[in-house]
């Protein structure tokens, strides 16, 4: 009698043996030695991982209550493999071209990168694995408790219950301590991937042997084994056809959909042609692991005695037979079973929920700061071992709540059932470029929101989740909403019942959803990226041996990296492989430094693209083009940025131009107006120290010449006077000095004093007036405003040069303003000086020299202080000037 | 036959001094205000001497002077300038441009009678 603690030496030895194997084989790949870790043989093997502890010990005990339905199970995942190894390899190419790390990565990246996605699969996938955890808890707990009560009727032997703790948490620790040990970008297991092929092979042996311990040691032989069977209910062949069509849909539909399944097929796996391999030899592994099914039922039923467990038979048989030895290894084969399952469903999960569950929280909490990659890596560490236990833990959860009592393998129909789920809107995806996100959201929901109702919770049993009047007449009596018996269905098997509805209203909401639904433009991409993926792919990212000319690389580096850069990169890269010349060999290892040196300068995404156009052998995916267009997006935004800077910079210059111009003007003005004045001033003195010179020195001057040159004297002693008064009144207005002299008056007495003022000599031009019906009052300096007056009736009088030079004196009010028009029918003033009237000393041909230049100055400088304005306004056949005032000066005073 | 001089000046009161100094020496004067035909006016009388007003409407003295001494019939006629503007700068380009005599407004009367006759008796 093997004792509990052998049995539990030999479980840990077992450990250390597979950490061994898995440590050898991380070593090997590491220094790169690990091709044999890649063949088809461990690929197939690792698909064991399908035959779980359900299969081992569940098996026999299927086979024991319902005949040859256990064949399904099989079956199932056999025809996918012989049949469907097409979509196998479709899901390959997927996984490896869009480095796809689990099955709610690859249905999130085909619907536009749904993150909502991606987490409703997590959930759904832990809800739906969390009984099969819990059933690889319960088998391995009760392989336990057959060496602790060896009779294997009764559960006295151990606590059931806290076994199975310590076997949770024991394959707790056996998980993290294998599957987290470090962190591979790629979510490769290598170590994992050889572990659980070495347990394949001693899950096969061992069944394989109890099994022929059990015909030929204990039956006899093939021919009394077969009687045995003959004689037994097993033999017997009660097919329920609509369970096994359902059973073996479910069982293959599981097979493409479990997490772990998902993984070793697709994640841990590159290479398309093991897929040819396997599809012919995982049939045949699992044909071995179902051979000597029927034989250790039949057999158990005959020796054991009634109420045994006969999902222990695989155990109990040969324990009845004193073949201690024969247990163990048997025993060991199921902790394989169970001990690989765990570990890479949980691996798989737990990447999954760190993905897309935990990392998006941490990295919207942590907002920028979270990049520095050893914090994240750490992080991510973290958050998959927590995934770990937590998963185990919700296993256990399960376990304890279902009581641990369950038949095997209806809990992992249940399970089946569950991640079936995902199968419409992975396959939809693969194959159908209308599926769409809402469509996936609406099925995956649709169908998981049956499967809870319908299976997962009347399989805690009746009165813990649901009620019994649930299950016999509805919730809130609604008759057709009965878990076992949807939309009044009545009489189907319950699992057939489940998976019939919930694949079949998955299906149809997915169908109707896409149908309905608008993909976005990035869900669009993928789909085609997805459904065309063998148009699209061609090798793995890394460059393989390539066709590429190192022509034309040269070429291209030339370009991005300059002549003499690039020159040089290629002669190092030739003298380090020892090749003439400087071109090397396109060597893969060379392509990446290129790919590498090129980003620097044009960005990773473009750099991968233009080498993938002259290698040829990997084309640009959808989602380089889209890298691709973000860079170029971010350099347009650059150069318009630089373009913006640049016509800022341009704008400035012209400022400084514009400024630069009009300093030279006021300095030329400055100059010109010092020679103005210095001419104003001379001229007169030129007069006055001439002629009084002539008066002084002439003896013989007549009378009337000595008065005709006092008066000259006189006049241009006059003039300098005025000259003087001019300036300096120009000066007080222009520093604001002025004080007005404020007074009401009306307009018509200021303009008759001015036209009385100036045409006091008699002069020639006719003055006209035209006035409104009212006399216009105004409130403003009067004296100035009359000045300014003066100024432009006398400016007519010596400008305008008509046959009957006249002006038009108009008065207009408007709006609290008054606007005097000074109309001539003289020669407009040309163009290109009526800017300057308004400037000092802009005399326009004034040759009678009676005025310096400064009237008009000092008109708009008046206007200004009075709160109007003066300007010109050149008429077809003469000039006009406008004054405008306001009529009240406090009005516009400040 | 006395000499001729022709007074190129837009300033009445300057022209009354001049031609009265001038005429009382035995000159016979013209004189003439518009800028824009002094030159033609100048091949028209082919004075002696030529006194040039540096601010003229039309064409300034400076330009007069410049195309004057351009014409080789020209080149040896003496020209007195007058200005009224006090920069250094006119000096500077009238006698690059071969003036003869530069002068200043306002001058003295004794100034340019002797300017004149530095100018003529050679």
């Amino acid at each position: 009698m093997a004792s509990l603690n052998l049995l539990i030496g030999v479980c840990l030895g077992y450990v250390t043996l597979l950490f061994g194997v898995a440590f050898v084989a991380e070593r090997a790949a590491a220094r790169g030695k690990g091709a044999w870790l890649r063949s088809p043989l461990v690929y197939t093997l690792s698909l064991s991982i399908y035959c779980t502890a359900w299969t081992f010990y569940g098996a026999v005990g299927y086979a024991a209550r319902s005949g040859m339905e256990f064949v399904t199970i099989y079956l199932g995942p056999s025809l996918v493999m012989i049949g469907w190894w097409w979509v196998l390899r479709k899901l390959v190419r997927i996984g490896r071209t869009q480095r796809v790390t689990s099955i709610a990565d690859l249905i999130s990246s085909r619907y536009g990168k749904s993150n909502t996605l991606a987490i409703i699969v997590t959930v759904m996938a832990v809800i739906g694995v969390t009984p099969y955890i819990a059933l690889q808890l319960q088998s391995v707990t009760l392989s336990l408790s057959i060496f602790a009560d060896p009779s294997g009727a009764t559960d006295g032997g151990m606590n059931l219950l806290s076994a199975g703790f310590w076997v949770a948490l024991g394959l707790a620790l056996f998980t993290v301590l294998f599957g987290t040990r470090n962190l591979n970008a790629n979510e490769r297991h290598d170590g994992v991937v050889i572990a659980v092929a070495v347990e394949a092979v001693v899950k096969l042996i061992a069944l394989l042997a109890v099994g022929i311990f059990v015909v030929w040691g204990i039956s006899g032989g093939i021919t009394e084994t077969m009687a045995r069977i003959d004689a037994s209910e097993i033999g017997q062949w009660h097919m329920d056809r609509s369970r096994w069509a359902a059973l073996t849909v479910l069982s293959g539909a599981a097979f493409l959909c479990l997490p772990r399944m998902f993984q070793v097929l697709v994640v841990e796996h590159d290479d398309e042609r093991h897929l040819h391999i396997a599809s012919w030899a995982f049939p045949i592994y699992l044909m071995l692991m179902s051979l000597f099914v029927v034989p250790i039922a039949v057999v158990g039923l005959d020796l054991l005695p009634a109420g045994s467990n006969p999902d222990l038979f695989v155990l109990t048989v040969p324990l009845s037979q004193g073949q201690d030895g024969l247990a163990i290894l048997s025993f060991l084969g199921g902790f394989s079973s169970a001990t690989s399952m765990v570990i890479v469903a949980t691996l798989a999960l737990s990447t999954m929920v760190s993905n897309h569950v935990v990392m998006p929280i941490y990295l919207s909490l942590q907002g920028e700061g979270a990049t520095v990659s050893g914090d994240v890596r750490s992080v991510v560490i973290l958050s998959r071992r927590a995934s770990i236990l937590i998963i185990i833990a919700l296993g256990y959860l399960y376990y304890r709540i279902s009581g641990g009592s369950g038949a095997l393998a209806a809990i992992g129909l249940i399970s089946f059932a569950g991640v079936a789920q995902f199968l419409p809107s992975m396959l939809g995806g693969i194959f159908w470029r209308g599926a769409t996100r809402v469509g996936a959201l609406c099925g995956l929901v649709t169908g998981f929101t049956i499967w809870i109702y319908a299976s997962l919770l009347p399989s805690f049993g009746t009165d813990v989740v649901l009620s019994q009047s649930v299950f016999d007449m509805g919730p809130l009596g609604i008759n057709w909403l009965r878990p076992q018996a949807l939309f009044g269905v009545d009489g189907l098997d319950p699992t057939v019942h489940a998976v019939l509805w919930s694949l079949l209203l998955n299906t149809g909401a997915f169908v109707v959803g896409s149908l309905v639904s608008f993909p976005t433009p990035l869900e669009r991409l993928q789909g085609a990226q997805f459904v065309n993926i063998f148009a699209h792919s061609g090798h793995a990212r890394g460059w393989s041996a390539s066709v590429a000319e190192s022509e034309d690389l040269m070429i291209m580096a030339q370009r991005i990296l300059g002549a003499r850069e690039a020159q040089d990169l290629f002669r190092t890269e030739a003298r380090k492989q020892g090749v003439d010349g400087h071109l090397p060999e396109p060597t893969p290892d060379f392509l990446q430094r290129l790919e590498r040196e090129l980003s620097a300068s044009v960005g990773a995404a473009t750099a991968h693209a233009m080498i993938s156009q002259l290698v040829g052998g990997t084309s640009v995916s959808v989602q380089d083009l889209m890298a691709v267009a973000d860079e170029s997006a971010q350099l347009l935004e650059y150069s318009s940025q630089l373009e913006a800077k640049s016509s800022e910079l341009s704008h400035t210059a012209l400022q400084l131009r514009e400024a630069n111009a009009k300093l030279t003007q006021l300095s030329v003005q400055k100059d010109a107006f010092l020679s103005q004045i210095s001419h104003e001033l001379r001229t007169p003195m030129t007069s006055i120290r001439s002629f009084s010179e002539i008066l002084r020195d002439t003896k013989r001057l007549s009378g009337e010449e000595k008065t005709k040159y006092a008066s000259i004297i006189h006049v241009e002693a006059i003039r300098l006077t005025r000259l003087l008064d001019d300036l300096l009144d120009l000066s007080v207005l222009e520093n604001g000095q002025v004080s007005l002299n404020e007074a009401t008056g009306a307009m018509d007495d200021v303009i008759d004093h001015a036209v009385a003022t100036t045409q006091a000599g008699g002069a020639t031009l006719r003055i006209a007036r035209v006035n409104g019906p009212v006399r216009v009052m105004v409130h403003t300096d009067l004296d100035r405003l009359a000045q300014v007056f003066i100024n432009l009736v006398s400016n007519a009088q010596k400008y305008c040069k008509a046959d009957v030079p006249e002006l038009t004196i108009e008065l207009r009010e408007e709006q609290g303003n008054v606007e005097v028009y000074f109309t001539d029918n003289g020669v407009p003033i040309p163009n290109d000086t009526r800017a300057l009237i308004f400037e000092k000393f802009a005399r326009i041909d004034d040759q009678d020299g009676s005025g310096a230049g400064l009237g008009l100055a000092i008109c708009r400088e008046i206007m200004a202080r009075l709160g109007g304005d003066i300007f010109y306004l050149p008429m077809t056949n003469g000039n006009r000037f406008v004054v405008r005032l306001p009529q009240t000066l406090a009005l516009a005073a400040q | 036959m006395g000499k001729r001089v022709l007074l190129v000046e837009d300033e009445p009161n300057i022209i009354e001094a001049i031609t009265f100094l001038l005429s009382r020496e035995g000159w016979h004067v013209d004189t003439h205000s518009d800028g824009a035909t002094a030159v033609d006016k100048v091949r028209d009388l082919a004075p002696d001497l030529l006194m040039l007003d540096h601010m003229l409407p039309g064409k300034s003295g400076l330009d007069i002077l410049t195309e004057l001494r351009s014409d080789s019939d020209y080149a040896a006629l003496p020209i007195l300038m007058l200005t009224a503007r006090g920069q250094m700068r006119d000096r500077a380009q009238a006698e690059e441009a071969g003036v003869s005599r530069f002068m200043t407004k306002p001058f003295s009367n004794t100034e340019v009678l002797n300017a004149v006759r530095d100018l003529t008796y050679t």
